[in-house]
This record gives C-alpha cells, structure tokens and sequence, in this order.
C-alpha cells in the first residue's frame, strides 16, 4: 500500500490490524462454526435440510451486503465441507454455492435498496431453483431417481430460517463483522 | 503484499469467482472418475472432526442423560411415570425370558447344539450426526485399539442397545461413518417371523425402512419379528431388527428397535467375511512310486 501523509489515516498498530482481520474474517468464521455446530447428535427432526439451507441463506446475505468478507474461494471451500459431511458427491455443492454467490451478485445492485420481504422472496426463490438443481444433478451423478419430498423439505426450511439469519447477520453487519469500524 | 495497478486487481477480483467454478466443475468430475477420493478425504475430515464433536457432545449427553433428546428435560415427570410402568412390564418379561432361556439350554443340550463364534465388539460413542437430506449417517469415535487396521471395520454391524442401526461405511483412525438403516443407499436382506421368509428392507431416507420382494402369496404378518438374514453374505443371521407394521395396505414397513433419532452408543460387530473365498486349484500330485530329490 503507498504511503499517506500522517494524519489522513490512522496508525497501523498490531491490535487494528487484528480487528480489521477478525471483522474481515466474521462472516466466513461463522459460516463453517454453523455448519459443524448443525451437526451436533441434537435428535431434532430436521437438521439434515437445515446445513444446506444455513449455507445458503449465509452465502446469499454475505455475498449481497458485504462480498468481500465471503470470497469465491470460501464459498468453494464451504461448498466442499458440506459435500463431505452431507455425503453429496464431491463438489456438487461447490458448484451450486458459486452459482448461487454468481448469482446474488449479479443481483446486487437492483437488490440491496429493496425492502426486506422482497429480498427474502429473492432468497426464497434462489434456494429453490439451487435445491432442486441439486435434487437433479445429484440424480444425474447417481444414475437414479431420488425422491423429490426431501428437496422440498429443504426449500421450505430455507425459506424458514432466512428472518432468523438474516435478524443475526444484520446485527453482525453493524457490530462485529464491520470492517469499517475497525 | 504483491502490488498491482487498480485494473489488473479488479480483473483479478472479477476472475476469482469463474475460476473457482471451473475448479469445484473440475472436482465433480475427478469426483466421479475416481470413487475413493472422496472417501479418503471424508475420512480424513471426520478424523479431525471426530475428536471436537467428543468434546462438545460430552457436555449435551451429560445433560440429558442419555435419553437422546434435550427436549425430554421439559417432561421428566410424565417420563419418570411410563418409566415405572415400562419397568414394571418388563419385570414381568424378565422371569419370562429367564424360563425361556432355562428351556432353551435344555432344548441346547438334548441337541448338542454348537454355538456360533461370537464377534469381536467394540463400543463406540455417537459424537455427531451428520448426513445430508438424501443421506443418514452418524459419526462414531473409535478405540484406540483399532487405530492399526481401519480398514477391517468397514462393513462392521452398529447395533445400540435394542437392535441393529446401521453398517460401518467408512473408517479412519479415530472415527467412522456409520450409514444408518433408514437410509437411501441401505438394502438389508431380513428374514420375517417365525418361519423366516426372506424379505429386502430398503431404507426409505428417513421413514420407516420399506419391505421389498417378500413371497406374493404370503405378505407379512402386522407385528412378525424382522432379523438378520444371511442371504448374500454381509449379515450374520438372527440380528433383531424390527417389527413388521402396515402403514397403508401392501405396503409393510419395519419399525426399528434401534432408537435411530436418538443413538448414542454403539456397538460395532466384526464379523468373520461369510463370503466364499476363492482359492486357486492345486493340482493333484499323484504319489511318485519312488522318491525324487526335491529342486
């Protein structure tokens, strides 16, 4: 980075250089912290549609309100893990998550001054059409067809829990993932 | 920190995303091409996993005592209440069961019955559920006794306390999945009732395990015991299952005996490969009338 004149710009000290880091990193932390968390033996009915829908909602709302805190490479990586863990087959999810990053990012503009029901009808949508993209390709890669009920259980779950995520990730937004404030 | 011009950054942002495409499309494919590559890294991951999630569901067993559900803390009374009358129904089926056993060493002996090897078990502690919505498989932690050979559990029966729950599919040094019976991808050959008709129990992703190909003239009977077959070499024969139930006309499912949505200890049985080996034909050497120096 080129040097400024003292004065425009705040020092550099080690302890700013860590928040800005740990601010950067919030989204992406947080994300893969969930995605094992979601794992743990619980015996609540439903977990297994609610990893894929946590994902999605994370990526959606990072990748729409602050894109540089949820690079591609971490959403390949997130997609990756949930492959491992859910036993898709390896890098189907990856794919998705990039396609759905892609997307909403493509949305963005048009996207970010609208109200709050209309994003979430957006994510609703974009969960879906990535769901059953899903349903079909793991179909495909499987050379049989799997049953659909599942894959709606996953849309509705999505569309479900989005509010909640969306209520945290906001606060998170002004609080402890603004790198701006650091 | 690698200085570039403005321009040459922002193409280099804009590639990212396409690039990583073509390398997670890339990952499919190599995915599909070679099977065991992602099992090798599932492993992998579920070793270094395995030993957090035993931190982390230490504390939860801990706190709903092994019942399974953190939402049986809200009823404990009602629970305490069918607890006493469970227990004193199965006091009943105790002295039962204590004849029945008198009697069936009797019926042993008069036939000089040979008992059947018995497995090697190990214990193994549930410390995560993990699978995904066309998938139901846990994660177990495993003795420190197994970490030489892995490999030899794979195909291990995981039973929890009551009945059989599901095959070991894949083992690490320290943990290994355990795909459930009520999965997709779980075809077990049963035998039904006290005549043991074959049957197929086919896992129907999360439901009660479907009834496949039993005998069209003898659909199975509301409430006949489900066990184990041998048929085809993966099981040994006589594990308890389940319990035939109808849901809807012609269409048996079996209850589970295992506590599915609730496991938290397993035992894993290894047992012997019930599978012919194939030994090549030695041949026959007939006996030389005299004796010849060997080379």
């Amino acid at each position: 980075m080129a040097r400024r004149p003292a004065g425009l710009r705040r020092n550099m000290t080690f302890w700013r250089r860590l928040d800005m880091a740990s601010r950067h990193a919030w989204p992406a932390a947080f994300l893969l912290f969930g995605m094992l968390v979601i794992g743990l033996p619980l015996g609540l009915p439903g977990l297994a549609a609610m990893r894929p829908a946590y994902v999605m909602g994370s990526v959606f709302f990072w990748s729409l309100y602050r894109p540089a805190s949820l690079p591609a490479p971490v959403v390949a990586g997130a997609g990756l893990l949930l492959d491992l863990l859910g036993m898709t087959p390896l890098g189907l999810w990856a794919v998705l998550l990039l396609v759905l990053q892609g997307g909403t990012l493509a949305a963005r503009r048009r996207l970010i001054p609208q109200s709050f029901l209309l994003t979430w009808a957006v994510f609703a949508g974009f969960s879906a059409v990535i769901s059953l993209a899903t349903w079909g390709l793991q179909s495909a890669l499987e050379l049989r067809m799997l049953p659909l009920l599942p894959t709606c259980a996953q849309i509705a779950v999505a569309g479900g829990i989005y509010p909640a995520l969306a209520a945290l990730f906001i606060r998170a937004h002004r609080g402890p993932a603004a790198a701006e404030l650091a | 920190m690698l200085r570039l011009s403005v321009p040459i950054r922002q193409a280099l942002s804009r590639l990212t995303l396409p690039v990583m495409l073509m390398l997670s499309l890339g990952t499919v494919l190599v995915g599909r091409a070679d099977q065991n590559l992602a099992d090798h890294l599932r492993a992998g991951l579920d070793d270094v996993l395995a030993p957090a999630y035993a931190l982390v569901t230490a504390p939860v067993v801990a706190l709903e005592h092994g019942s399974g559900l953190v939402g049986h803390l809200f009823d404990l009374d009602a629970q305490n209440q069918a607890l006493a009358a469970e227990n004193a129904k199965l006091l009943q089926w105790q002295t039962v069961a204590m004849a029945l056993e008198a009697q069936n060493d009797a019926l042993k002996t008069a036939l000089h019955y040979q008992p059947s090897p018995v497995p090697e078990f190990f214990s193994a502690d549930v410390v995560a559920d993990l699978g995904g919505v066309y998938a139901r498989s846990v994660l177990v932690t495993l003795p420190p006794a197994l970490a030489r050979d892995p490999a030899r559990l794979v195909g291990a029966v995981a039973m929890d306390g009551r009945g059989v729950a599901g095959r070991v599919v894949e083992a690490g040094d320290r943990s290994a999945r355990v795909l459930l019976i009520t999965d997709l991808n779980s075809r077990i050959p049963v035998s039904l009732g006290v005549h043991g008709q074959p049957a197929l129990m086919a896992g129907a992703n999360g439901g009660d395990p479907a009834l496949l190909y039993w005998a069209p003239g003898q659909p199975p009977a509301e409430g006949d015991m489900v066990l184990t077959s041998a048929m085809g070499g993966a099981f040994p024969a006589g594990l308890p299952v389940g319990v035939v139930h109808y849901d809807s006309q012609n269409d048996p499912v079996v209850l589970p005996l295992a506590d599915i949505d609730g496991l938290r200890l397993l035992r894993l049985f290894i047992y012997p490969s019930a599978e012919p080996v194939l030994e090549p034909i030695r041949p026959v050497v007939k006996p030389a009338g005299k004796p010849h120096k060997g080379h």
